[in-house]
């Protein structure tokens, strides 16, 4: 693993590690807007049963568009993005190093706080175990088409509502196979077409996403 | 050269292809209204009615081509952004910016026309099979395109912007093609195959596939009509637009 590798990550995790409130921010969303739901649905275990899944997976997928706007805004503000890309290191290697240092800040504690959420929900335990397993899959999809979507909207105007229109349709097959394995465990079929699916669509994103991202922050700067 | 042939490059330059699809755009017109006109009569007049489905799915003949159009229009919108970025052609990228809106508009007529058929058929506005939701997510990723490339000022930026969500988004037109055989839901099996006899009437086959044509004029004279304005827009200090504009600059005055 390159030294710029690293370097990226250890920065972007000792800036969250000093900024805790902020790198808090998605988690305290998840929260709040999965509380929402049972509010406006209803109280009925029955119903939230039934939607936990699904409300659940789009929480977190919420969650993770909305924290990573910040995610090469700051370094692209006071240069420091400039001075990666110029460093002669591979774009994709920065690319991948930012998404994996956002994962490790807001996807990963969303994967360890979901397992509560799913009690909230009166979820089964299978079904919680499943939850857990597939958002630790799908998380990182979301975030290496977030950081996408950041890169390509980077000093825009509305970059925040634009980059959730641009990557939101991208995050759809992950969400129809993150919660529909959920679905299948809690209704008592075999989730492994799902976890297979799901698994592809990350080997799948994590080859094609750096190099769209390297290319996006290219176009974004020159 | 000793045999005169026709060097297509030589419409790629801005001005050349302002004077030749202007010379086109009328002739498109033409043939669209011509051919929508035979298609429509052939599919609302001439069509047997459908034994199970009654004289519903007459819309047919809008909404498969609409929806067929749609894809393609994507895929195309999607190619020349690519060869715009790839080999910095101009022209490549503004008839790629000036495809989108047409392409959104077929998505939105296929949903439109699919919702009309659905309810006497299906009992139901919307579902949410495969086809319909991947056709409304291709709707997004027009959207997408398009808010984007207006969000950018720099034209080159957002030309190069815009190529690289096209292209992505791309990779999920397959999705919507094949989405019938990955998912089993309600929704018909697509319409015509290429590897079985047409099972529908030949009429019914006929009047569709002119529709389809028509469609096909009246894309390439709004894309032309819609390109001809951002080449004026974007070569505005161009001499020869310069010499364009003056007489009616004068006449005004």
């Amino acid at each position: 693993m390159s030294r710029a590798f690293k370097a990226v990550i250890t920065r972007d995790l000792r800036l969250a590690a000093r900024r805790r409130v902020e790198a808090l921010l998605p988690l305290a969303f998840f929260g709040v807007a999965a509380s929402l739901f049972p509010l406006g649905v209803g109280p009925e275990p029955q119903t939230l049963r039934i939607i936990a899944p699904g409300v659940l997976w789009v929480c977190a997928l919420l969650s993770t568009m909305l924290s990573v706007t910040q995610l090469y805004a700051g370094d692209h503000a006071d240069g420091s993005l400039e001075q990666m890309l110029l460093s002669g290191e591979a774009g994709l290697l920065i690319a991948l190093a930012k998404a994996l240092a956002h994962w490790l800040v807001t996807g990963l504690p969303l994967v360890l706080i979901a397992p509560l959420f799913g009690l909230m929900f009166d979820m089964s335990v299978a079904g919680i175990a499943m939850l857990t397993l597939t958002l630790l899959l799908g998380t990182p999809i979301l975030s290496l088409l977030a950081g996408l979507g950041a890169a390509l909207t980077l000093g825009l105007r509305s970059s925040a509502v634009l980059l959730i229109l641009l990557v939101l349709p991208l995050c759809i097959p992950a969400l129809i196979f993150g919660a529909g394995g959920v679905v299948a465990v809690e209704s008592g079929l075999s989730a492994r077409g799902h976890l297979s699916l799901l698994g592809a669509l990350l080997i799948f994103t994590v080859l094609l996403a750096p190099p769209a991202t390297a290319a996006a922050l290219s176009i974004a700067t020159e | 050269m000793a045999t005169p042939s026709i060097r297509f490059f030589n419409f790629a330059a801005p001005s050349r292809f302002y004077a030749l699809a202007g010379w086109l755009t009328p002739w498109l017109w033409a043939i669209a209204a011509l051919l929508a006109g035979t298609g429509l009569y052939i599919g609302f007049f001439v069509a047997p009615t459908d034994a199970t489905q009654g004289d519903a799915y007459r819309i047919i003949f809008i909404h498969v081509p609409a929806a067929w159009m749609s894809m393609v229009l994507y895929l195309v919108m999607a190619g020349w952004a690519a060869v715009g970025w790839a080999f910095n052609a101009r022209l490549a990228s503004m008839v790629a910016r000036a495809l989108a809106p047409t392409g959104a508009m077929f998505t939105f007529i296929a949903l439109w026309t699919g919702a009309f058929w659905g309810k006497p058929t299906w009992g139901a506005w919307w579902v949410w099979d495969a086809r319909l939701t991947s056709e409304l997510i291709l709707l997004f990723l027009y959207l997408g395109y398009m808010a984007l490339v207006t969000a950018i000022d720099d034209t080159r930026r957002a030309d190069q912007a815009g190529a690289l969500v096209a292209v992505v988004g791309a990779v999920n037109v397959p999705i919507i093609y094949f989405s019938v055989k990955w998912w089993n839901t309600l929704h018909q099996g697509a319409s015509i195959s290429m590897n079985a006899a047409p099972k529908m009437a030949s009429t019914m086959l006929t009047a569709m596939l002119l529709m389809t044509f028509a469609f096909w004029a009246y894309a390439f004279a709004v894309v032309f009509t819609r390109t001809r304005a951002i080449v004026l827009e974007r070569e505005r200090d161009a001499a020869w637009v310069g010499e364009l504009t003056r007489p009616v600059a004068r006449v005004a005055a």
